[in-house]
C-alpha cells in the first residue's frame, strides 16, 4: 500500500540522511523501524507525508505518488496519513476536544473549524475516540492539565479520527515510562488491527519493537540493514544495526517477558 | 618510597576576550572616553544653585491640583485622547497582524520576510512624537494626525513582537497540525494562535497604555487630545491645571496597568 522508492534526503548541510531507501509496506501491516539515534528514522517518516521534502526518489501511496503533489493535493493526501509524534504534540493550550477534532481540519471549511462548528458526525466520533481510550470525561480539559501518557492517547485519538489508512508514529514511547510505553504501544497496535491500518513505527527501544510489531526494519546512517521478523534479530544483526554491544541480554529478555505482558491490561 | 604529591592544578574562568592586549586595551579605552567625557560637560553651579529654589516654586505652584476651573476642558481632552488610544491601538495591531506574519521567519519566504521586516524597521526608527510632527504636516491640527502618528508606531512594536513571538513558538505542535492536512488559515487558528494568543493580549493591553501615554505627547505638537489641553495650561502658566491633568493621566494609566495585569493572569 506504500511504496518507497530510492528515497533518498540531503539536508542543506550537506548531511546525508536518507540513501536510495526501498521499502513497501503492505496493508494492515505494523511495522517497527529501529535503528540508532541520527539513522534516518524521522527523516523517512517525515519524507512519506512531506514535513521534510525529499531530495530524490519516489513513494507512493496506493497508487498516488505522493512526491509530486501540489499544495492543495498534498493537504488531501496527508489526511490518509495520521502522525504520532514523541512529545505527543498536542497543541497545549487547547482542550482536548480542540486537538481531537483539529484532526479533522483537512476535511472541513476553514469558517467551520473557526467557529468550533464541526458537523456532528465528527464530534460523535471524537467522543468514541475519547471514550475507546478512556478519557471522554477529560474532554474540556486543556491539553496540558494530562499527564504524559493521556497526552499521548489524545495524540492517538487525533490521529485515527483522521481516518487514514497509515499511522506515521515517531517515537511514541521515548518520553513515557516504562509501563506506560507498553499500554501505549499495545494501544496503537490494537487500534492497528481493529481498523485494519498499517503503521510505520520509530522506536528506540528493541524489545518494545519486537514484542509488538511483526516486521522489523533497521535504519543504520540512512541505509536499511536489517528487514524481517523480530525473532530474526540476532546480536550480529543488532550489532550491524547499532554497534559493537553485548545484546545477549536483550535478547533472553524478550522471551521472558512476552508471556507476561499478554496479562497486562490497560489501566485508566 | 614516598611518590611526590602531584601539582595541584589550578582554574580560572575564561576570561570573554582571549587575547590579553585587546581585553586591557577595551578596557582602557572605556575609562579614558569616560574621564574625557565627564570633563567635556559643563555645569555651571552657580546657575544649578539659582534653579533650585526656581524648582521649588514651580513645584509649588502645581499645588493644590485644580480640577474645577478648567475641568471642561479636562474631560474633553481626556475623552478625546481615549478615544485616539482605542482607534490607533486596534488600527495598529489590526494592520501589524500581517505585518507580523509575514516578519516571522518560520512562516513567510524570504522577500515576503524582508519586505515586512522593512516595514517594521521603518516604523520604529521614528519615535512618536517625530511621527505626529509629520502626521501634523500632512493632515493638519487634531485628533487625526495623532491617530495617524500613534497607529504607525503600534505597528512597528506589536509587528515586532508578534513575529519574535511565532519564531519562538513550538515548532512540533505546528507540525502536528500540519500533518492533519490543515489548511493555511486553520493552521494558523490551531497551532500559531494558541501559542501566542496570551502574549499577545498582554502586549496590546501594554501598547494601549503606551497609546494613551503618548497620545499626550502628540498633542503637544498638535496632534489632539489631552496633551494639546496640557500646553495650553503650562502656556497660561495655570500649573495648578497642569497638575490635575497630569494626576488624571497618572490615574488612567494605573488603572490599565492594573486590569492588563489582571486580564494576562485570566486568558494565561
Amino acid at each position: 500500500m506504500l511504496r518507497i522508492e530510492n528515497l533518498t534526503k540531503r539536508y542543506k548541510t550537506g548531511d546525508t540522511a536518507l540513501k536510495s531507501v526501498n521499502l513497501e509496506v503492505p496493508k494492515g501491516q505494523v511495522l517497527a523501524l529501529i535503528g540508532p539515534s541520527g539513522a534516518g528514522k524521522s527523516t523517512l517518516i517525515r519524507c512519506v507525508n512531506r514535513l521534510v521534502e525529499p531530495t530524490e526518489g519516489r513513494i507512493l501511496l496506493g497508487d498516488k505518488e505522493l512526491t509530486t503533489l501540489g499544495s492543495g493535493q498534498l493537504r488531501k493526501a496527508r489526511r490518509s496519513m495520521a502522525m504520532i509524534f514523541q512529545e505527543y504534540a498536542l497543541v497545549e493550550r487547547l482542550s482536548v476536544m480542540e486537538n481531537v477534532l483539529s484532526g479533522r481540519l483537512g476535511y472541513v471549511s476553514f469558517w467551520r473549524s473557526f467557529t468550533r462548528r464541526f458537523p456532528q458526525s465528527d464530534v460523535t466520533e471524537a467522543y468514541r475516540l475519547l471514550e475507546r481510550v478512556g478519557l471522554d470525561h477529560m474532554a474540556d480539559k486543556r491539553a496540558d492539565e494530562l499527564s504524559g501518557g493521556q497526552r499521548q492517547r489524545v495524540g492517538i485519538c487525533r490521529a485515527l479520527i483522521q481516518n487514514p489508512a497509515l499511522l506515521l508514529v515517531d517515537e511514541p514511547t521515548a518520553s513515557l515510562d516504562p509501563k506506560t510505553s507498553r499500554q501505549i504501544m499495545r494501544l496503537i497496535c490494537e487500534l492497528c488491527e481493529e481498523r485494519g491500518l498499517a503503521a510505520i513505527i520509530n522506536i528506540h527501544d528493541v524489545l518494545l519493537a519486537q514484542m509488538f510489531a511483526k516486521r522489523i526494519v533497521g535504519l543504520q546512517l540512512g541505509e536499511i540493514v536489517y528487514d524481517g521478523v523480530p525473532d530474526g534479530l540476532t546480536p550480529d544483526q543488532l550489532t550491524l544495526i547499532y554497534g559493537e554491544e553485548d545484546w545477549e541480554a536483550t535478547i533472553d529478555k524478550v522471551k521472558d517477558e512476552s508471556d507476561e505482558i499478554e496479562s497486562i491490561e490497560i489501566v485508566q | 618510597m614516598i611518590s611526590k604529591a602531584p601539582a595541584q592544578r589550578v582554574w580560572k574562568r575564561k576570561p570573554m576576550i582571549t587575547n590579553p592586549k585587546l581585553r586591557w586595551g577595551l578596557i582602557g579605552g572605556v575609562v579614558v572616553y569616560l574621564i574625557i567625557a565627564f570633563y567635556t560637560m559643563e555645569v555651571d553651579w552657580g546657575r544649578v544653585a539659582a534653579g533650585m529654589p526656581r524648582a521649588e516654586r514651580f513645584l509649588g505652584s502645581f499645588f493644590p491640583p485644580d480640577f474645577t476651573s478648567r475641568w471642561e476642558d479636562i474631560y474633553v481632552g481626556i475623552v478625546e485622547s481615549l478615544w485616539m488610544t482605542v482607534v490607533s491601538t486596534v488600527v495598529g495591531i489590526a494592520i501589524s497582524i500581517p505585518v507580523g506574519l509575514g516578519a516571522a521567519r518560520n512562516l513567510s519566504s524570504r522577500p515576503v520576510y524582508l519586505f515586512c521586516r522593512g516595514v517594521l524597521a521603518v516604523s520604529r526608527t521614528f519615535p512618536e512624537i517625530i511621527l505626529a510632527l509629520f502626521a501634523v504636516k500632512l493632515f493638519g491640527f487634531g485628533p487625526f494626525a495623532g491617530i495617524v502618528a500613534l497607529s504607525i508606531a503600534t505597528i512597528g512594536f506589536y509587528g515586532k513582537l508578534l513575529a519574535e513571538d511565532i519564531e519562538d513558538m513550538d515548532p512540533v505542535q505546528a507540525e502536528a497540525i500540519k500533518s492533519t492536512g490543515a489548511g493555511w488559515f486553520q493552521w494558523l487558528n490551531y497551532a500559531v494562535q494558541p501559542q501566542v494568543m496570551p502574549r499577545m493580549i498582554g502586549l496590546g493591553m501594554y501598547r494601549f497604555d503606551i497609546n494613551f501615554r503618548e497620545s499626550a505627547v502628540v498633542g503637544i505638537v498638535g496632534g489632539g487630545g489631552i496633551g494639546a489641553t496640557l500646553l495650553t495650561s503650562f502656556d497660561r502658566y495655570e500649573f495648578d491645571t497642569s497638575a490635575a491633568i497630569l494626576l488624571v493621566i497618572i490615574t488612567i494609566v494605573m488603572f490599565v496597568e492594573y486590569s492588563s495585569g489582571f486580564i494576562r493572569k485570566w486568558v494565561q
